[in-house]
């Protein structure tokens, strides 16, 4: 139908609007993506006003070098992740080999490691002074820098390493989803055609993994994206330097706004190319065949090799910063303990924890909204909406504080008249503010996990209820909540633990007194004494460390049929 | 669609009551701190530093602080918040940050007798938007063994060929260089201070990287043998009982004043200000007032071995080892206004990409 008026050759501003004028799911839809959206179009108008022009110097000096920099951090950052990710959820999921069943949850640890904290501890034990090179002094009786080469950990390569080793759960947790509901007969099938297991990893299941894989990735490189704390510590300009860079150092708020507004295009364009590569690419798992997952088993070298490969990330992104904060701790934690410790960690999860709940919440409604209603324009504001994640947190806690501000001065002065009380400022002076800009933020963890489990229940089934008179309320709670009730506790968690580790948002926005233990640690780290906070920064690694965990149990039970004591699907 | 009108009806008029409800709860407690028992403030330096000092004022006057500590976005907080911001005072650790706020509008003029007094005119501003409370010196830093003393006399000398290969910073982009890089353009001009940056920048030992300190540890370390750092920072290493190895760090270098023979060494100031918006604006003058008096400056002398801007205050006894100096008097608020040139000069010369790009 649709096409049937486009094609029709004559144009009709009627039609246009009908086309564009979205039902009511889809009006109720649209109204709360802007909502969440409101930071970055705040931010968007930002750059509409009026300032020095800052893209001629940049042209002539440093913007080719600031996009060559940010292309090479993110091209590294997804070929790793995708490396480590996928291949770590295929060898766990599809191959038997000795401490597999460790390995399976304990891939996930390392994203309890906040980014900065990781560089940190790298540095630490990398550089010239740190405890491997003097190991290899030692041992091979160099004296100096001039006697031995060594690579530079303050480094592009060391920022894209970090990264990876802190980033590539999100591949691996959405790869091993994504191979464990393969059905069975489809690798079957491909198996008995004759395919070799390397084969159907290249020919069946990487394709049919593909759109969880992409979003892994894509949430890796957003992550990257905003980053800032990491490389700048590794001394990486990035685009993200030059935005601060404008911002701080040529007092042009403006100019950063609009290096920022470019940065969120550069992201729209690249999620519609990935989308637009994949069009047309909509798969349900039509069988129902879900026993166990046939297993190549691996002896030798191969289960050698598929040991280290697994238990290098872990080692690296877990073990090794885990082990390194604990020994601070240990010497350091009265200056923790001084400072409120109990009143600061309870900070933080209650503020991560409601972030995560509204998050959901949010999710949710926007997922099901766009499922349900139709019209481009809803789908359009939740996919802007989406891109927070990849907008810096300074920038973005700008973009929440504001129009809050805005709108905490109109009730004030409206008050003011009317009733003769000053409300003063009632959002942007308390944790709401906190809690919306985490909301905009993380809302691609929210919806993207919670749409992608929508995804895999069939629309057949939506017919089916409907069919059978349901109301799409009754069929969201009698269908489609216990089928995705995984998604929405994963969404949960993955929101948590980011928020447990998130400091410019946090650090700007915060109201007097109120102290998270990633603000904790930053006051320290800001002054180059990390260490005397490490028993705070080791909380924010344990505090997550419970989700985390949860999340790797829980994913492996999605298989539905398999290692799930609790019923049938 | 006519029969939900009411239910709007009542739900608004609920909402109202709720509002009002809220409201008077808010500003009955607002009323009940009206005697400015309390003052907010918003620091650029961590807490944990300055905690000595607000415990002194709290003790003397009575005056609760509370305060928040970020190092972005204050600026832009205060302004979006309008009348209604809670930050009564700022406080900050470099000139540009106090600059920018007066240049926004945020700040009112304080016309107090004690700051006049006790601050010198030229480390306040004219029209008393902001105060300096200490001073800090950007050093050299050279290696006691491979660089003889009296070599390098000026930043100019940093561009002489037979330094090469052998200067150690932080980034071109870092405030404290910035606000330097601003200095040689108030002294040289534009194109001469690009000049003189783009020879700093031939004599690079690596790509500028890590903080201050990490520059002292560099040379410690045998990577380079100047560099440029904060005058504090030394003395934070040398008395550092936490990580001993920080003292042999700044074992390996002499600390070394500039320009001694001209215009004298760069300096910078941490400084304090008043918001227009304040609403406990007596205990924010107060406190600023507080913060320039002898016990106050003491503090910062003794704890952190930045510079008084107290006349009459002794230097820490590690400072004065470190002898009388001369300083650059170029006002502060002119190195402030070429912030944006000189960072523009540190992409120019592609400073940050290190030696030899």
């Amino acid at each position: 139908m649709r096409h049937a008026a486009a094609v029709s050759g004559r144009f009709s501003v009627r039609q246009l609007i009908a086309r564009l004028t979205p039902d009511r799911w889809g009006a109720a839809t649209l109204a709360v993506a802007l909502f969440v959206a409101t930071p970055l179009i705040a931010v968007a108008s930002i750059a509409l006003t009026p300032a020095p022009d800052i893209w001629r110097h940049l042209y002539d000096t440093v913007l080719f070098g600031y996009i060559e920099r940010t292309l090479i951090l993110i091209a590294g950052l997804g070929l790793g992740t995708f490396i480590l990710g996928t291949g770590t959820a295929w060898l766990v999921t599809m191959c038997r080999f000795p401490g597999r069943g460790l390995f399976n949850w304990a891939l996930v640890l390392p994203l309890a490691v906040p980014t900065y904290i990781l560089a940190f501890v790298f540095t630490d034990q990398l550089e010239y002074a740190g405890n491997l090179q003097v190991a290899l002094r030692e041992i091979f009786g160099w004296r100096d820098r001039q006697d031995y080469w060594f690579p530079e950990i303050r480094s592009m390569g060391g920022a894209i390493t970090v990264m990876t080793l802190v980033l590539y759960p999100y591949v691996y947790l959405l790869a091993r989803a994504a191979f464990l509901e393969q059905s069975v007969c489809v690798l079957e099938v491909s198996r008995t055609l004759g395919k070799s297991a390397w084969q159907c990893f290249w020919q069946v299941a990487l394709p049919l993994a593909r759109p969880a894989i992409v979003v892994g990735m894509t949430l890796a490189m957003m992550e990257a994206l905003n980053d800032f704390g990491t490389v700048d510590f590794f001394g990486v300009k990035t685009f993200t330097a030059g935005i601060y860079d404008v911002w701080l150092n040529m007092d042009n708020i403006s100019g950063a706004a609009q290096l920022a507004s470019v940065l969120m295009i550069f992201v729209v364009v690249l999620v519609v190319l990935e989308r637009m590569a994949r069009r047309g690419q909509r798969y349900h798992h039509t069988s129902t065949k879900v026993q166990a997952l046939p297993s190549y088993q691996l002896r030798g070298w191969r289960a050698g090799l598929a040991i280290a490969f697994c238990a290098l990330p872990i080692l690296l992104g877990f073990v090794l910063p885990a082990s390194v904060l604990t020994s601070y701790a240990v010497v350091f934690f009265e200056v923790t303990l001084n400072a409120n410790y109990l009143t600061i960690t309870l900070n933080s999860i209650l503020l991560s924890a409601s972030a995560a709940v509204a998050a959901v919440a949010i999710g949710l409604i926007l997922a099901y909204g766009l499922r349900m209603g139709e019209g481009p324009l809803p789908r359009a504001a939740v996919r802007f909406a989406s891109i927070g994640y990849a907008v810096p947190g300074a920038v973005l806690a700008i973009g929440v504080i504001v129009p809050m501000a805005a709108l905490d001065n109109t009730i004030d002065h409206f008050s003011e008249r009317v009733f003769g009380i000053s409300t003063g400022l009632l959002l942007s002076g308390t944790v709401v503010a906190i809690l919306y800009g985490y909301l905009t933020r993380f809302l691609a963890l929210s919806f993207g996990t919670v749409e992608a489990g929508l995804g895999k229940v069939s629309r057949n089934m939506d017919g089916a209820a409907r069919t059978l008179g349901a109301s799409p309320l009754r069929a969201m709670s009698r269908i489609h909540f216990p089928l995705i009730r995984t998604s929405l506790l994963t969404a949960g968690l993955l929101v948590f633990v980011d928020c447990m580790k998130e400091l410019p948002i946090t650090i700007i926005l915060r109201p007097f007194g109120y102290d998270t233990l990633a603000t904790f640690v930053f006051q320290y780290a800001s002054d180059e004494l990390f260490e005397e906070s490490a028993l705070g920064a080791l909380t924010i690694v344990a505090a997550g460390l419970i989700p985390v965990v949860i999340l790797a149990l829980t994913s492996l039970r999605t298989r539905p049929g398999h290692a799930n004591p609790g019923g049938r699907a | 669609m006519e029969t939900k009108k009411p239910q709007i009806h009542r739900m608004l008029t609920a909402g109202l009551a709720a509002v009002a409800a809220a409201t008077a709860a808010l500003s009955s407690a607002t009323w009940a701190q009206a005697a400015d028992t309390e003052v907010n403030l918003y620091s650029y330096r961590q807490p944990f530093l300055i905690k000595p000092l607000l415990d002194a004022f709290t003790k003397e006057s009575g005056i609760k602080v509370n305060v928040v500590f970020a190092k972005k976005g204050m600026l832009e907080k205060i302004k979006a918040a309008g009348d209604n911001s809670p930050a009564d005072a700022v406080l900050t650790v470099d000139i540009g940050r106090l600059y920018a706020l007066k240049e926004a509008g945020v700040l009112q003029s304080i016309k107090s007798d004690v700051l006049n007094k006790n601050i010198p005119a030229h480390f306040r501003d004219p029209e008393g938007m902001w105060f300096g409370l200490t001073a800090r010196g950007r050093v050299l830093l050279l290696s006691k063994d491979r660089i003889k003393p009296g070599s390098i006399k000026s930043y100019e000398d940093l561009t002489k060929p037979e330094f090469k290969g052998k200067i150690c910073t932080r980034s071109g982009k870092h405030p404290y260089n910035v606000a330097l890089i601003a200095s040689m353009i108030a002294h040289h001009g534009e194109e001469g201070a690009q000049k003189w940056l783009e020879g700093v920048k031939a004599n690079l030992a690596r790509k500028p990287q890590g903080n201050d300190r990490a520059q002292a540890k560099a040379i410690f370390e045998g990577v380079c043998d100047i560099a440029l750092s904060n005058n504090y920072y030394m003395g934070k290493m040398m008395t550092n009982e936490k990580k001993p190895e920080q003292k042999k760090w700044a074992a390996a270098v002499n600390l070394t004043y500039m320009n001694q023979d001209g215009r004298g060494n760069h300096m910078n100031i941490s400084g304090a200000a008043v918001t227009k918006s304040a609403k406990h604006k007596d205990a924010a003058v107060k406190l600023v007032e507080f913060l320039s008096s002898d016990e106050a400056q003491r503090i910062y002398a003794e704890d952190n071995h930045e510079y008084p801007v107290k006349p009459g205050v002794p230097y820490s006894k590690l400072v004065q080892s470190w002898g009388d100096f001369k300083a650059d008097t170029l006002s502060l608020e002119k190195i402030a206004k070429l912030r944006p040139a000189a960072s523009r000069l540190v992409d120019k010369v592609g400073f940050d990409d290190g030696p030899g790009s």
